[in-house]
């Protein structure tokens, strides 16, 4: 069973900024890097679940636009000091589409164990 | 390849450079690090406590032995280094280990005097300078009873200070006849000592100690009057030497301490030395703010970036005995120039000295209330010009309010109980566990791991006098801060960059000025952002992905995601139209809260960020603009009604207030401001708490500058008076500029006046016409090409993109 679904291209998510895509599973913030490279997070922040879609993207983390945590976007874990995650998804770039895939990068939700 | 530095001395100084180095250049140096003492590196100043019970030994760790190990440190514990082959290049240390060097750092700190009077080694008589001592008079309290401690110095009261918790009793003998007459003028010398009488300390001013008696144990000490005082544990603590033997014995080039220039550097160029065992332009030192600067400087050219310098010191002292507050910083000997400023209380206990020579700061001695040490000591270094507070200086800081704190403003007086952190909910008693359990050093440190502080800043004060508290005077405030941890600039040299070297661009700016990350943080993105934009106007091109969300999106973000949208009302003023166009746009957008809000105008929360570019098309249609309710910018101009319709108006304020706001708005600050305009004195539009308030007299207009209504409230500074609505508008516009151009990013215009003063912000508008002119000139220059954003958004469609999420396709379950 493959749940994916196929976003729009590159251009489609601004430079170090982020689009969101509703889905079957909520929303999801898909974030462009500086250089480029493409990570998908629930649009959810683990702290009081502010649409982290909307904060600012520096290196591979998202700064919340509501209290300032800072969400690393490979892992989906929260910067020391604060600690919580958020479910993590892959992104892959075939051709000049992009393809989020709706199964949870695996161990991203349970911090560090192995699902 | 890697180069190999080693550090000799594994103390305060020398282990603070090599923090400060790996943050700089982690990969640079092989660091292998040599420590006389068996332990890491521990708090020396946190000495005084253990000895008076109130710490443990491994408590008080700044890097225990895994640290270095998870920074691939070479520690050589317990390990001394004997001596400097400068022609190998290598140094030899006990147990014959040979280190080859391409740099080597001393950083070997002082050691203890010891009298030279017969009796001087005796069983009973130590010194106080390390875990070994803090141990052996421990020991000793436990089976002796009477101590006399040579020295009233900081060094010596606290030694018997902690020897008296230890139930030892004990007696000072001190050479002069005022207690640590290098820090306190007599009065307070003496209400020192009336206090620590109190609490049963006995004194021998005026005394000189010839010899110490007895066997091989200590007995008794003799004076040179003769007399002779029982004792059992004697502790030296009449100063201390840079320990420069090694040095010394190497050729290189020493007088009191080791001789280093500017930066760092020994005679021989490959040897760097920080600490006390340094001398600096003739100075020595021996308390830890200046050393850790030393260590700032000394990384960042061991890191070979070559940006600092060392240019000495100022130094503040504290006692570190529970119950005796106590200040001292500066130069306080009196002198023809110099002014002195007392206060004294005696039911209080509070004694105060503010030494002022040229208008500046000199020396301060604060006895008995010390909440505001941190405010003069700031003084003090920054040499800024105190004319203008000369009458209340003495009072401290009081008369500012403090919202935030209801007006506790004495860290130490807190219970553990009390909140400290609103915004994050953080207790003192927290703030106190993270320092002593994670020492923590620095304001950063607390922040991060308590998050207090972090916020909104209006706890800063107390948090800083908590790090006092605790840390005692290991602490060192913050200098002059750099803009984030992703550069080691401050907010007016990276200004200045841009300025100066024609940067346009942030990737440009970052390029120029080597930033550490590849594309900074949420904090210096947008602090770049503004700075390119205020310098190049016209010219640099805005980056929306440096933008806080509100600022991006033309909306106040909210807690559930949601937005919120306050056009416009020109100083207050509305017409019907107005209000049926918002009242359509609240129905058709369902929006579920319209309300009044604080500054004369009507908010509508809950829009849908979708929604926004259709809801601003709607208002748009009635001649509504964006109120910028959301941006560093200028926020609304309140007015009252003033001529046309009051009894008591001698001016049209109403009019002015659509003027100005007209004239300035759109235009992009350091930070949000407001401004008003009242039709007389009873000031109803609350000019006086305004960033830039206009009150209207029978005959003109009174300028108001720097009010603040916020967290800690201001009141406004009368800049001057003015006849026409013209020159309303000219000092306006100018002001304005100025703060632009000089402020820092998110400074309002309250703390910024108080940074550079009310006369120089004085002579730049009022004494300077041609200034003044020029400044209008180039903030209407500023304001030449400005636009609506909501319309900008809503008609011409620009960033539709932010507006609207994504279509995903071709799901397959
Ligand atoms: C809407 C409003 C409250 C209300 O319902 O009345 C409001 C709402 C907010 N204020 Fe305010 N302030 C509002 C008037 C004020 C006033 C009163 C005034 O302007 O006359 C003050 C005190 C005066 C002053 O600023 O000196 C005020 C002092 C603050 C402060 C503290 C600023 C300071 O320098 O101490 C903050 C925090 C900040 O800016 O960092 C703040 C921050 C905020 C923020 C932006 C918090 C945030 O980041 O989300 C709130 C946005 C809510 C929203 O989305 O609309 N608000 N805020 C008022 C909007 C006025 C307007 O028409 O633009
Ligand atoms: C009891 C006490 C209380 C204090 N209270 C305060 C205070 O409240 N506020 C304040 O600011 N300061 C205070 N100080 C002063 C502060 O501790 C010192 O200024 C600071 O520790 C000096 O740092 P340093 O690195 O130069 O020297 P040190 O911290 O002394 O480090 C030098 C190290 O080098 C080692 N060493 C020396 N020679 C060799 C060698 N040849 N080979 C190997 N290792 C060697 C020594 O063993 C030592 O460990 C206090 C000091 C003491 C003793
Ligand atoms: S509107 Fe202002 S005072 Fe009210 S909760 Fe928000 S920031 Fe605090
Ligand atoms: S909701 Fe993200 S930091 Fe609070």
């Amino acid at each position: 069973m493959t749940d994916w679904m196929e976003i729009g291209v590159l251009e489609d998510v601004p430079r170090r900024g982020a689009r969101v895509v509703r889905t079957p599973r909520g929303e999801i913030a898909v974030f462009r890097t500086g250089r480029d490279e493409l990570f998908a997070l629930d649009n959810r922040c683990p702290h009081r679940g502010g649409p982290l879609s909307e904060g600012i993207v520096h290196g591979n983390a998202v700064t919340c636009p509501l209290h300032s945590w800072v969400i690393d976007l490979t892992s989906g874990k929260a910067a020391a000091p604060d600690s919580g995650c958020v479910t993590a998804y892959p992104v892959a770039v075939y051709g000049a589409r992009v393809r989020l895939f709706l199964t949870p990068v695996p161990n991203a939700t349970h911090s560090g164990e192995v699902a | 390849m890697r180069e190999n530095l080693v550090v000799v001395g594994n103390g305060m100084a020398g282990m603070r450079t090599v923090e400060e180095l790996l943050k700089l250049a982690p990969e640079r140096y092989h660091v292998t690090v040599f420590g006389a003492e068996p332990h890491g590196n521990y708090n020396r100043i946190l000495l005084s406590d253990i000895l008076a019970g109130r710490q443990q030994f491994a408590r008080t760790f700044l890097h225990d032995r895994p640290w270095y190990e998870t920074h691939g440190i070479r520690l050589h514990a317990g390990r001394t280094v004997l001596r400097i082959d400068r022609v190998r290049r290598q140094v030899i240390a006990d147990g014959g280990i040979a280190e080859p060097y391409d740099r080597l750092l001393l950083a070997t700190g002082s050691v203890p005097i010891r009298l030279p009077i017969p009796g001087a080694e005796l069983e009973g008589v130590v010194t106080f300078r390390d875990i070994a001592d803090v141990e052996a008079m421990l020991a000793a309290s436990k089976v002796r009873s009477q101590a006399v401690v040579i020295g009233g110095g900081l060094l010596g009261l606290e030694a018997a200070n902690g020897l008296m918790a230890q139930g030892m009793t004990a007696r000072v003998v001190h050479l002069v006849d005022t207690l640590m007459e290098r820090q306190l003028d007599a009065t307070a010398g003496n209400m020192l000592r009336r206090s620590l009488e109190a609490r049963g300390m006995a004194f021998e001013l005026g005394a000189q100690t010839v010899a110490l008696l007895g066997d091989r144990r200590v007995r008794a000490v003799r004076l040179a009057d003769g007399r002779e005082l029982p004792a059992d544990l004697v502790v030296m603590a009449v100063g201390i030497r840079p320990n420069i033997a090694l040095a010394q014995e190497a050729g290189l080039y020493c007088e009191r301490g080791v001789v280093v220039t500017d930066t760092l550097q020994t005679y021989d160029p490959r040897i760097y030395a920080v600490g006390e065992c340094v001398q600096h332009r003739r100075a020595t030192y021996g308390l830890v703010a200046p050393l850790f600067e030393m260590a700032r400087v000394c990384a960042n050219h061991l890191a070979e970036l070559a940006h600092n310098f060392y240019a000495g010191a100022h130094v503040s002292a504290k006692l570190k005995v529970t119950g005796i507050e106590l200040f001292s910083a500066g130069d306080f000997a009196p002198g023809p120039a110099r002014e002195e400023i007392t206060l004294q209380d005696e039911t209080r206990g509070v004694y105060k000295k503010i030494v002022v020579e040229d208008d500046r700061l000199r020396g301060v001695v604060l006895y008995g209330d010390t909440t505001d040490a941190t405010w003069y000591f700031d003084m003090l270094r920054s040499g800024r010009d105190v004319s203008d507070l000369r009458e209340q200086i003495v009072f401290g800081q009081t008369h500012l309010g403090d919202a935030g704190t209801q007006g506790l403003r004495s860290a130490a007086d807190l219970p553990d109980a009390a909140e400290i952190c609103g915004c994050n909910g953080v207790c003192k008693g927290e703030i106190v566990q993270a320092i002593a359990s994670r020492g923590l050093m620095t304001l950063e440190d607390v922040r991060a791991h308590t998050k207090a502080s972090s916020s909104c800043g209006s706890c800063t004060g107390l948090v800083e006098q908590i790090l006092a508290a605790t840390l005692g005077g290991a602490y060192s405030p913050p200098k002059a801060k750099t803009l984030c941890a992703c550069t080691e600039f401050t907010h007016e040299e990276v200004r200045k960059a841009v300025q100066a070297n024609g940067l346009k661009s942030i990737a440009e700016a970052m390029a120029f000025m080597e930033w550490r990350t590849p594309d900074g943080c949420a904090a210096c993105r947008p602090a770049l952002n503004y700075y390119l934009l205020a310098a190049w106007p016209g010219e640099a091109k805005d980056d929306p992905r440096s933008r806080f969300i509100n600022e991006r999106a033309h909306a106040n973000i909210q807690k559930d995601g949601t937005f919120s949208v306050v056009p416009r009302m020109w100083g207050g003023i509305t017409t019907p139209a107005q209000l049926r166009a918002i009242a359509d746009a609240a129905e058709k957008f369902q929006v579920p809260t319209v309300k009044i809000t604080g500054g004369q105008r009507i908010d509508l929360l809950g829009v849908k960020k979708e929604q926004l570019p259709a809801i601003w098309h709607d208002l748009g249609q009635a001649g509504l603009v964006s109120g910028h309710a959301y941006g560093k910018a200028l926020r609304t101009v309140k007015t009252c009604v003033g001529s046309e319709w009051c009894r008591f108006g001698t001016q049209d304020s109403t009019a002015m207030g659509i003027r100005l706001e007209q004239r300035t708005w759109g235009s992009w600050m350091p930070h949000k401001f407001k401004m008003a305009v009242s039709g007389c004195p009873r000031n109803c539009a609350e000019a006086t708490i305004k960033d830039f308030g206009v009150i209207a007299v029978e005959s003109g207009w009174e300028l108001h500058v720097g009010g603040n209504g916020g967290m800690k409230v201001r009141v406004t500074e009368l800049l001057c008076k003015v006849e026409t609505p013209a020159e309303v508008e000219e000092y306006c516009s100018a002001f304005i500029q100025l703060y632009r151009e000089e402020a820092r990013y998110l400074e309002r215009t309250a703390p910024w006046i108080e940074r550079v003063g009310l006369k120089y912000v004085k002579d730049r508008i009022v004494e300077d016409a041609d200034g003044r002119r020029a400044l209008n000139a180039r903030f209407l220059q500023s304001q030449a090409d400005r636009s609506d954003p909501w319309q900008a958004r809503a008609a011409q469609q620009v960033d539709r993109n932010e507006f609207t999420p994504l279509r995903g396709q071709g799901l397959t379950v």
